[in-house]
């Protein structure tokens, strides 16, 4: 940020208004002239009577207001809403000045504002009053009908207050972008131009602030956004331009033990959670289930809703098992309903910071945070939603945020500059397929997390929410009943191959009982063979005793006369076929 | 026209003034000159420098100088400027309730 560089010539006033000190490095020249330009409604004299009522509240300098085109009663019923205790201060500090000419007033001739100055001074002795506004002093000056004279009561307003040393601000009402030719020469003359714009963008009104011109002083010229709150105007500029936060490694709960558990323990304390998803993915119902969960730890919660009333969000989040009411009826949890299309958005910013204020939650739900996206649409108006962001992040306030959107990549995710912000970020989609719409969980960041990149099926049922995994199989991620079936599939998968392999088995059991067997015959019949050859050994070892003795038996019986012949008829037969046998070769 | 002349009321009349600012100053002669012409000796001219009394302006919630009181007889009225526009001034000036 610019607006740091100081000479020290230039002593300036706080004007206390939330920002523009910063912006200007310190508030408005000191003794010197500043011109507030603007439309209707820009908010010149909130800014110009914020300054002086700043400057006796805080700096205790009096000061007063010269008011051409309102009266005194009416800037100060105006002003009611801001509590500023104007009619406190008016008795001790404010000289208010009304300066109107009634209706039946008759102009004849030239007229100057010496008579008015001579007052003022006499006031300003007085009371030792420092600043002083002119409110619309375009008004008056009009009536002299005569540029020329207009330029002349301008300049000596000037040097009015640089003889007297008062702090002045003086405010001009501008058609549209620029000044009509005939008042440039204020700008020219004054030290200090602040211009403040109206504009519409997409239906959406938006004030900014900028400043044009610091003789002398450095500044930051940007536009910055500025909203009306109940504390007066204040700038939504981003804030210092060093980021402090403190951060702890403390876990809170998202409410779903699952889901806690993909996230090592839930989101961080502190930390800005961002849900986004399709119309219906049940993205209400986790923000219920956080601001549930909170409550149980007995932490103060906020609950923002936007165009639903807390009757409404109660109802639908009991269906699914989670009960606000109790919370409600302890104190601890706050539901703070409100419209879309209220107020401009600095104002709801300006609102929900008073809630906060006011409850003092250690979590917040805003839901949905993109019902202001037409809005957010708009750079400055993105800027507001980062500034009360910050706002909260600085009070350590634990954030959930859900967003409508339909998917990541969207340019709202962009636009809006949230999912930057965003510590924690869920996305939740509808996964259509058979025939069913199933929603499906995915953490697409969470910093300071090594979360879990697995998408889950979220289940809604009067029991409450589960998560639940899902099926992966060909390369198709199945959910819902395709989940259920691939379920009950595999499982018979399962049966058959385990009956399968009890066959197999079996098979091969009765194979090996069967080689068993037959290793069992082959024994046998050996042991057979072996007793066989065994006998047959026998027999042919007792062979020839036998041939004697049964010789010797048959001469017996043959009572032995011609046993010789035989004998060797025998031995003859016997060489006889030797013979033959030789002759064969 | 007016032949029973009822006496007519006196015209009181409060200027204020800043100093010798030139607007004041032409007010000043205006102011002495018309009342001399047209109502010669039934008029009383104050004249307040807010330059001196600048306190006394509040009392009369002047904005602007000259400003020029009509303050008797009624309806009140106020004109401001130099009274330059003499025309516009005695207009004023002689409108009176009956």
């Amino acid at each position: 940020m610019k607006g740091q560089v100081l000479l020290p010539s230039v002593t300036k006033a706080p004007t206390g208004i939330l920002g523009f000190d910063q912006i200007s490095g310190g508030g408005i020249p000191r003794g010197c002239t500043t011109l507030v330009l603007g439309g209707p409604g820009c908010g010149k004299t909130v800014f110009a009577l914020q300054s002086v009522v700043n400057g006796a509240r805080n700096a205790n300098e009096a000061g007063m207001f010269v008011a051409f085109e309102e009266s005194s009663r009416q800037i100060i019923a105006n002003a009611a809403t801001f509590g500023w205790d104007l009619p406190a201060l008016k008795r001790r500090k404010l000289f208010f000045l009304d300066a109107q000419l009634s209706p039946e007033t008759v102009k004849a001739g030239e007229f100057d504002l010496v008579g008015m100055l001579a007052l003022l001074e006499a006031k300003a002795v007085q009371s030792n009053a420092k600043r002083i506004v002119f409110d619309g002093i375009d008004v008056l000056l009009g009536l002299l009908d005569d540029p020329v004279a207009e330029r002349r009561e301008i300049y000596r307003i000037r040097d009015w207050l640089s003889r007297t040393g008062l702090t002045g601000i003086i405010t001009q009402k501008i058609d549209g972008m620029e000044v009509g030719l005939r008042h440039t020469f204020l700008q020219f003359m004054v030290d200090c131009v602040v211009v403040l714009r109206h504009q519409v963008v997409d239906g959406s009104a938006f004030r900014n602030l900028r400043i044009k011109k610091y003789r002398g002083s450095g500044f930051a010229g940007d536009e910055f956004p500025i909203s009306l709150t109940t504390e007066g105007l204040q700038l939504t500029n981003r804030g210092p331009a060093e980021l402090q936060h403190k951060v702890t490694n403390e876990r809170i709960s998202t409410g779903l033990a699952r889901l806690d558990k993909m996230l090592h323990g839930g989101f961080h304390r502190g930390s800005n959670v961002l849900i986004s998803g399709a119309p219906g993915t049940a993205k209400s119902t986790l923000a219920g289930l956080f601001a549930a969960a909170a409550c149980e730890r007995g932490e103060r919660t906020l609950y923002v809703s936007f165009d639903e009333g807390a009757a409404q969000i109660v109802r639908d989040l009991r269906s699914v098992a989670i009960r606000l009411d109790v919370h409600l009826k302890s104190g601890l949890l706050k539901i703070y309903s409100t419209r879309t299309r209220g107020p401009n958005i600095e104002d709801q910013f300006g609102d929900l910071r008073k809630k906060v204020l006011a409850h003092q939650p250690r979590c917040l739900v805003i839901d949905p945070l993109s019902a202001l996206s037409t809005k957010i649409a708009h750079l400055a108006s993105a800027d507001s939603t980062q500034q009360f962001l910050d706002f909260l992040r600085t009070e350590g306030v634990t954030v959930l945020n859900t967003s409508l959107m339909d998917g990541l990549e969207t340019d709202e995710a962009t636009a809006t500059g949230i999912s930057t912000i965003a510590d924690t970020w869920i996305h939740l989609s509808y996964v259509v397929q058979d025939g069913e719409r199933n929603r499906a969980l995915t953490i697409v960041k969470s910093r300071g997390t090594s979360h879990s990149n697995q998408v889950r099926e979220l289940t809604l049922s009067d029991d409450g929410v589960t998560l639940t995994d899902v099926f992966v199989a060909q390369g198709k991620v199945l959910m819902g009943v395709a989940r259920w079936e691939w379920e009950q599939e595999e499982q018979a998968v399962a049966v058959r191959a385990e009956a399968a392999s009890d066959r197999k088995r079996l098979r091969l059991q009765l194979a090996q009982a069967e080689a068993a067997a037959r290793l069992q015959v082959v024994k046998m019949e050996m042991e057979a063979r072996s007793a066989e050859i065994a006998v047959l050994a026998k027999a042919t070892g007792s062979a020839s005793l036998l041939l004697t003795t049964d010789r010797a038996v048959l001469r017996k019986m043959r009572h032995a006369d011609n046993e010789e012949r035989t004998a060797t008829r025998t031995v003859a037969t016997r060489k006889r076929i030797g013979r033959i046998a030789e002759e064969d070769e | 026209m007016v032949t029973a002349r009822r006496a007519e009321p006196r015209l009181h009349l409060r200027l204020y003034i800043a100093g010798n600012a030139p607007n004041s100053l032409l007010a000043v002669a205006n102011a002495k000159s018309l009342c001399e012409e047209h109502f010669a000796e039934r008029h009383v001219l104050e004249i307040v420098d807010l330059l001196e009394q600048p306190l006394r302006a509040l009392a009369d919630a002047i904005i602007v100088t000259p400003t020029l009181l009509k303050l008797a007889p009624l309806p009140a009225y106020r004109v401001i400027g130099n009274l330059n526009d003499r025309k516009q001034v005695l207009l004023t000036l002689s409108t009176n309730d009956e």
